[in-house]
């Protein structure tokens, strides 16, 4: 079979030291690529954007506090607020909550409870974030070690990883995440002497983190495959080096750039995945609000209330586009010529 | 290639196995609630309970469970725990919906991949490569089910052009039909067309610099069949090996977020009823049902590339 790996495989080394036309010889890999990056504008604004949208979501306590002066999960039925110079009511009496509007209060309009749209969609901002990079991190370290072990032990040890890789791989990511997410969310997770709560953050971050492995750790393992044959590990070998010591001191930083990129790209894809997840209800669980359950939310107002499901969607679109172009220019920066591709 | 077959339907059959036996574990290990309360319902007392227990032979040890549900699955006659139907039924039930839905979205977004792909390409670095790249990153970072609920919102609220959700069966009304999935089909290809036309594009532009296309364009081919003949079918051999995996997740049940926004009562919907129940009987029979796909459709991708692709050999 051709491993899917092939489709990946090219050789990190000459990649990343490939100069192009009209670079300054004399550069190591990393300045060639941080020179190409500084001159992708796109790539860097969107970047600016991220940067934007996480420092908003950090700042979700002081905008709830000083600005709009309601926390998350405060409701409102029966206040009022001044639209235009008139009062309404937050929630009308057949249930209606107030569009968005200019003003310190309900910016982005009440949700059915009254509650602030604004200050939901910052807090809910922090979990979506959390659950997307903790997850890709979680995926980025266990694959990155599992590929490396088995790409350079080969034999048995690739052999069992193969066969986990193919396990999960054949699993579909959504239907796994949802079964796992479901499960856990009723009864909670025992981790040796750690209980995870259901309703805790952590349940779809893990999931989400799990389900991913394969799709990291099979391009992994086909780049430590051939680089293993390389003469740097030859000569590692020769000098004397001991396995963990030619893994991580010789191997991993051949990889670097494959890990990065793919680390940006996946906290991307996993902020969706994370909305998909809960949109189904197996994920971040509520009245904890993320990205994905205010759309769910609002899907179900859609009629009355639109703005309940069109503002986290932007918020979601916004971010994940920004880390995907961000993504995309570092991977031309990285390795122009990598085929580094995601599937979710 | 007999040899790889049989490889590689003992590969397939144990990963099937394997999977069977991981959803078995995650849904009676893991803490998730009694299912015999969830048969017996919130109100029964535990004299009930424990009739339920004995007669659906939860008191047995884990691996005779597990064993009497798979020898169930296997005759088809796997009965769901909260509402006593047959799964095998069920799932039948859902395929045309799944089917239209996919296989129309599948014919949409593979067009418009390669025409989108090809056109980034051949005017890289120009104002449409520019233009379908927006296009392409924007359509990457769509969450399906928002775009599902903004299309019915603003197309079959606001404006009605379209039926607003539902599923018709092909037999019974062909045009409504066709009009119930335009949508869908729309919301389910966006992400794919984004994928396929960034990929394409990148694999074009690499094939463009080997050098049996200057071969060909110096032996004096027209441009128009160096394009066809030795670009697209080396460029789209990836896009074909992609586009079997692809389908084979959203046949198996990767479209339940399109389906439970457009209510298309097709088996995505029944996953994601069941798996919100913890009604294990139906959650084993899907999950196994698009495994299946996924396995046995990675086999024909590996068929199909060795076919397309001479350097590649089937060796198991």
């Amino acid at each position: 079979m051709p491993d899917p790996s092939t489709e990946y495989s090219f050789d990190p080394a000459a990649e990343v030291a490939e100069r192009e036309v009209g670079e300054p010889p004399g550069l190591g890999p990393w300045r060639l690529a941080a020179r190409r990056l500084r001159r992708n504008r796109v790539a860097l604004g969107f970047l600016a954007l991220f940067f934007l949208i996480v420092a908003l979501c950090l700042a979700a306590p002081l905008y709830a506090d000083h600005v709009a002066g309601i926390g998350p999960s405060d409701n409102n039925l029966t206040g009022k607020v001044e639209r235009g110079g008139e009062q309404r009511d937050v929630v009308t009496p057949d249930g209606t909550p107030i569009g968005p509007g200019f003003g310190k209060e309900y910016l982005l309009g009440a949700d059915a409870n009254g509650r602030d749209v604004a200050v939901r969609l910052l807090y809910g901002g922090r979990n979506s974030l959390f659950v997307g990079f903790m997850s890709a991190l979680i995926t980025t370290l266990i694959a990155t070690a599992l590929g490396l072990i088995a790409g350079y032990f080969r034999g048995k040890t690739d052999l069992a990883t193969r066969t986990l890789f193919d396990i999960l791989w054949s699993f579909p990511v959504l239907l796994f995440a949802i079964a796992l997410g479901t499960a856990l969310a009723v009864g909670g997770l025992d981790l040796g002497p750690i209980h995870i709560a259901g309703n805790s953050i952590w349940i779809p971050t893990l999931v989400i983190g799990f389900v991913l492995i394969p799709y990291l750790g099979r391009p992994i393992r086909g780049q430590v495959l051939s680089l293993r044959e390389k003469e740097f590990v030859q000569a590692a070998e020769a000098s004397g080096m001991g396995p963990w010591r030619i893994i991580f001191g010789e191997l991993l930083p051949n990889l670097s750039s494959t890990i990065i990129v793919f680390t940006t790209l996946i906290v991307a894809n996993n902020i969706i995945l994370e909305a998909g997840l809960s949109f189904l209800g197996a994920g971040i669980q509520p009245p904890a609000p993320s990205w994905g359950n205010l759309i769910a939310n609002g899907v179900d107002r859609l009629v009355t209330a639109p703005h309940l499901a069109i503002v986290p969607g932007l918020a979601i679109v916004l971010t994940v586009l920004s880390l995907n172009v961000f993504g995309d220019g570092l991977r031309d920066a990285l390795d122009p010529r990598a085929k580094l591709r995601l599937r979710a | 290639m007999a040899r790889f077959a049989v490889r590689r339907l003992a590969n397939m059959i144990f990963v099937l196995f394997a999977i069977s036996v991981i959803t078995f574990l995650i849904f009676n290990v893991i803490p998730s609630g009694d299912p015999a309360l969830r048969i017996a319902g919130r109100q029964s007392n535990e004299v009930t309970r424990a009739q339920v227990r004995e007669d659906f032979g939860f008191n047995d040890p884990v691996y005779v469970q597990y064993l009497r549900m798979m020898e169930q699955t296997i005759s088809g006659d796997l009965i769901s725990y909260s509402n006593r139907v047959n799964v095998r039924e069920e799932l039948v039930r859902g395929i045309p919906a799944t089917a239209s839905l996919v296989i129309g979205a599948a014919m949409i977004w593979l067009f418009f991949g390669v025409l989108f792909g090809v056109l980034s390409a051949l005017y890289a670095g120009r104002a449409p490569d520019r233009l379908l790249t927006v296009l392409a990153m924007v359509g990457i970072s769509l969450p399906v089910f928002w775009v599902g609920a903004l299309l019915l919102y603003y197309l079959t609220f606001k404006v009605t052009l379209f039926p607003a959700g539902g599923y018709v069966p092909l037999t019974e009304d062909p045009a409504s039909w066709f009009s119930h999935l335009i949508l869908p089909w729309f919301a389910l290809s966006l992400v794919f067309i984004g994928f396929y036309s960034r990929l394409l594009r990148s694999n074009m532009l690499d094939v463009m610099n080997e050098d049996y296309v200057r071969t060909a364009r110096a032996k004096g081919l027209s441009e128009r069949r160096v394009l066809v003949r030795h670009v697209m079918r080396n460029a789209l051999i990836p896009i074909a090996t992609l586009f079997g995996l692809d389908f084979a997740l959203a046949f198996g049940s990767g479209a339940i977020l399109t389906e439970s926004v457009f209510g298309l009562q097709g088996v995505g919907q029944y996953v994601a009823d069941s798996v919100g129940n913890l009604d294990l009987p139906p959650i084993m029979g899907t999950t196994l049902y698009a495994a299946f796909f996924v396995v046995f459709f990675s086999a024909i991708v590996d068929i199909v590339y060795a076919r397309l692709d001479p350097r590649v050999r089937l060796n198991p």
